[in-house]
């Protein structure tokens, strides 16, 4: 059993434009211990996912699924009680940007002690200890002291490290890390990432990385799940999907890696994601696809098996002559 | 801190000239003078007149009557009253706990309601209770004071007659005014039924004074919450799995709080000017009457003293609030 199950998700969002479908028709589904890496450009829905499953979006958001299990239990079944229960203990997330993710008006000690007193039925001086012990995990220097410190007086990669130790404070089963390196400058961002994995190898949880950053995706992830316009196109153990990608879009991101160029001109995707008013009648790729024809600016494809990825493509690159017949 | 609360203090020395200066122009700028007023319709013989205008000092040019004054001020002395012949800082001491009780009363009112109030309609953004209450805090912010008072003498005093049209007390209880608050001399003098005659005696006018505030509060914390319920640290808050009232109402509304607060220091202000009116019609023995009374006496004194004292009451209410906005907002602290 898997640890999460999502089958068929989608959210529409009312907008006073009419409504707007930000994750359509989206599988997750993550082990325990498993890395899953979810990337593409912004506005493909990948955060809308994970915030639909932590229960985050605001109400004018309407979610869908057929399944939407963890650990078996169904979470969509659940009272916003129960569901408060798992959100932020067995299921934790950090975000984009560590600064303004912290209340500025309370103690980062009183932050991370806030989750602990709400899950862990701690008294006051073990939950002391235990945030201590939390802040010398994430590496924060001279833990003690800096339990009284606010947010504002801390930098950016600090304050990610505290959201982090927030987040595992209650020992979560799964960790949903949300471009947790985006706000932050380059020589942070390693540290944070080499953090990130190092908790999960040693808890054993499981850990999805939302991002848009390839490099990021090889280093740590061990499958990818690669989404565009809200739809997954792509979903393949890491190793595969560099040496072969099988949706256009794949092929195209991996292409427009630096460290990939042949060229002296960096290759491009050209055009946008589509948005609210420009969404194609086929497939939502054909636009900016070099291999478009007819039938892809006619008929939305469905994804093929996961020999091929589960790429959502009617022609599906790096195919082997046997699956393409 | 203390060099901050020391550069604040100082900054009022230009604000207390500037009152009395005005306080002081203001009342000699109302036709008619004390001397013609208090000899009423008999009249005075210019004699006389001459007599009195020398005793009181206004024979002297104005900008010497204006040191005169500043110079008893420095002093701690106020002058003393036209009319009753005794200190106007006494006569204020006298009638200041009346109205610093109805004061407390009508902002302990409108903070009660109306933090919650909008709290629970930022919440609801849309819902009907927003729309409600919005409107509502509308209607309660342009109704004018003196005909809500009146509306609600009629319905609450007169036809339901569940409370008394007038005054701080029944007339039928005495006691010393140990503490000059009435809540409290009723409770100390152990009287049956002093307590709740005074409580009853309290209720129209706090409402009545309280109206403005409260929907103020209402509306200014309605839109504060609306703007941080939007921040990045309320998603984190629901990430963690609290519950609602973790979430609006302490993550959100300790930010919510500045100008919440900022708008509750101003509203002391109002609050004092509204007591002249209130207290006016409901009778009310504070200062506010008392000041009322003291202009159509062409009472200088009383007028310029009054002003003084009511502009630096204003003046401590809005420091403190500056030095909370530290305590609530660790990012602005001072050091």
């Amino acid at each position: 059993m898997a640890l999460l199950e999502i089958r068929n998700l989608s959210v529409d969002f009312t907008t006073a434009s009419g409504a707007f479908r930000a994750v359509d028709a989206v599988d997750v589904s993550v082990d325990k211990g498993e890395v899953l890496a979810i990337v593409g450009e912004s506005g493909s829905g990948k955060s809308v996912s994970m915030l639909a499953l932590m229960g985050l979006l605001p109400w004018t958001a309407t979610i869908t699924a057929d399944v939407m299990e963890f650990e078996g239990r169904d979470l969509r079944a659940l009272t916003p009680k129960a569901r408060r229960k798992i959100v932020g203990k067995d299921i934790a997330m950090i975000f984009q940007e560590p600064m303004s993710s912290l209340n500025p008006c309370f103690t980062v000690g009183f932050q991370i002690k806030e989750a602990l007193r709400l899950h862990m039925n701690m008294d006051r001086a073990t939950r002391h200890k235990r945030a201590i012990e939390l802040m010398d995990m994430v590496g924060i220097p001279a833990p003690e002291s800096r339990l009284n410190t606010f947010p504002h007086q801390m930098s950016g990669g600090m304050n990610q490290r505290v959201m982090i130790a927030m987040s595992i404070a209650c020992n979560p089963k799964l960790l949903i890390a949300d471009e947790p390196t985006t706000a932050l400058d380059v020589t942070i961002q390693a540290q944070i990432l080499d953090l990130l994995t190092g908790l999960q190898r040693d808890t054993g949880m499981g850990l999805i990385l939302i991002t848009h950053d390839m490099g990021v995706v090889a280093e740590n992830a061990e499958r990818v799940s690669v989404q565009y316009a809200g739809q997954k196109v792509e979903d393949q153990p890491v190793y595969d999907l560099f040496a072969r990608p099988h949706h256009p879009y794949t092929a195209a991101l991996l292409a427009a890696l630096p460290e990939r160029a042949t060229s002296k001109l960096l290759p491009t995707i050209p055009g946008v994601v589509p948005g609210q008013f420009d969404r194609p009648k086929g497939c939502l790729f054909s636009p900016r696809c070099a291999y478009a024809d007819d039938r892809c600016r006619s008929t939305p494809p469905i994804p093929c098996g996961s020999e091929l990825g589960l790429a959502r493509c009617h022609y599906p690159l790096n195919a082997t002559e046997e699956v393409k017949a | 801190m203390l060099k901050y609360l020391a550069s604040r203090l100082l900054t009022f020395v230009p604000t207390f000239i500037g009152v009395t200066l005005i306080s002081f122009a203001f009342i000699r700028m109302l036709p008619g003078d004390p001397i013609t007023v208090m000899a009423g319709e008999r009249g005075v013989s210019p004699e006389r007149y001459q007599e009195l205008m020398v005793q009181l000092g206004f024979d002297q040019p104005v900008y010497v009557q204006y040191f005169e004054y500043l110079k008893g001020i420095v002093q701690g002395d106020l002058g003393m009253s036209f009319v009753t012949k005794k200190p106007v800082w006494d006569e204020f001491f006298a009638l200041f706990p009346a109205t610093l009780e109805l004061s407390l009363c009508a902002m302990i009112f409108a903070v009660g309601l109306g933090l919650p109030a909008g709290v629970i309609a930022a919440v609801n953004r849309g819902k009907f209770f927003d729309r409600a209450l919005m409107s509502t805090a509308l209607v309660g912010y342009s109704m004018p004071i003196f005909w809500w008072a009146l509306l609600l003498i009629i319905v609450v005093s007169g036809w339901l007659g569940l409370t008394p049209v007038s005054g701080r007390i029944s007339l039928m209880f005495y006691f010393p005014d140990t503490t000059g608050f009435m809540l409290i001399d009723s409770l100390l003098s152990g009287q049956k039924g002093a307590f709740s005659s005074a409580l009853s005696h309290l209720i129209l006018p706090t409402i009545v004074l309280g109206t403005i505030p409260l929907a103020v509060i209402a509306r200014q914390t309605r839109s504060a919450m609306l703007e941080v319920l939007s921040e990045d640290y309320i998603r984190t808050a629901r990430a963690k799995g609290l519950s609602p009232y973790g979430i609006n109402g302490i993550h959100a509304l300790r930010n919510a709080l500045i100008p919440v607060i900022t708008v509750i220091g101003l509203s002391v202000g109002t609050l004092l000017a509204g007591a002249i009116l209130t207290e006016t019609i409901f009778s009310w023995p504070g200062i506010g009457k008392w000041m009322v009374d003291s202009i159509f006496r062409r009472d200088y004194p009383v007028v310029q003293g009054g002003l003084l004292l009511i502009a630096v009451m204003v003046m401590i209410v809005n420091l403190t609030v500056d030095m909370l906005y530290g305590f609530i907002n660790p990012k602005i602290r001072k050091r």
